[in-house]
């Protein structure tokens, strides 16, 4: 059976209810859509809620998907939107990705330019080096950290974030630029301190 | 810093940077680039540590559900007896 007809008798078993399939269907997404909510949301606990959330929805909603996207896609919307309920009722400025064009990272030009590139490679795989690019991808500006996350770390197609996000594939492309420039600005600070540091 | 005025160097130029290390420009551009990059020691380092963030950012460990976890989702759901018992997390 190919992808398609699989996902197809998924679908038609998730929306008779069969529990079996539900199951399938958590086996299959529950890793992206908790690595996705992960990034987003500042601990695990939260994160596990936005899991949890995205599959009590989803299962209710069954009925109501429309097959234009593939399940998978339609689960990391629903994800990102739980989490961006949770993030709202904390921050109550926050905006969602589409509300905004200028997707907060301001005019994004460089003012970092100390070149890092050639230090020395242990000091790239450090825990904290790690932890602090964690730390930069969660403080991303949020018009672009879903897109970064989907595009990026999740491998999603352009076309497959833009329907996640409702954005257009120009728009995804854009600000897939822009969270690059803005983390590579963030990191220039932090290994540039580190070499000063050092001496 | 290449001053020529065929290159501004703004948010436009800085995307299209990014989009140059993706082989996602059309050749003239790609060109432009490259005779730019070649005057410009600023947009180099701009190049150059894009790259690096790239190539860190592709190296973090994904975060991983935990098998308590997982156990709490399946429960939650009025799953947990079609609970796999083979030990993944």
């Amino acid at each position: 059976m190919t992808d398609v007809n699989s996902e197809q008798a998924l679908l038609a078993r998730l929306r008779a209810g069969d529990k079996a399939a539900c199951a399938e269907c958590v086996e299959q997404h529950s890793a992206g859509v908790y690595r996705l909510a992960r990034r987003l949301m500042k601990d695990e606990a939260e994160a596990e809620d936005v899991v949890q959330e995205t599959f009590l929805s989803a299962f209710k909603a069954i009925d109501r998907f429309d097959g234009r996207s593939t399940l998978g896609t339609w689960l990391y919307r629903i994800a990102h939107n739980a989490a961006l309920m949770r993030l709202r009722a904390g921050r109550p400025e926050t905006v969602s990705v589409e509300e905004t064009d200028d997707a907060g990272d301001g005019a994004a030009l460089p003012r970092q330019l100390f070149d890092w590139c050639c230090l020395p490679e242990q000091d790239f795989d450090t825990a904290e080096a790690r932890a602090e690019l964690e730390r930069a991808i969660r403080d991303l500006p949020q018009g672009l950290r879903a897109v970064f996350l989907l595009r990026q770390m999740e491998g999603l197609s352009t076309e497959a974030t833009a329907a996640a996000l409702e954005l257009s594939p120009d728009n995804v492309k854009q600000r897939l630029h822009r969270a690059r420039l803005w983390l590579r600005e963030r990191l220039s600070g932090y290994f540039s301190e580190l070499a000063h540091t050092r001496g | 810093v290449d001053d020529s005025p065929d290159i501004k160097h703004d948010r436009q130029f800085l995307t299209e940077l990014s989009a140059y290390l993706d082989g996602d420009v059309p050749d003239e551009l790609r060109l432009l680039i490259e005779q730019h990059l070649a005057r410009c020691s600023d947009c180099r380092v701009v190049v150059d540590t894009l790259r690096q963030t790239v190539t860190l950012y592709e190296r973090l460990p994904a975060p991983r559900l935990s098998a308590r976890a997982r156990e709490r989702l399946y429960q939650s759901l009025s799953l947990e007896k079609f609970l796999p018992r083979d030990g993944r997390a």
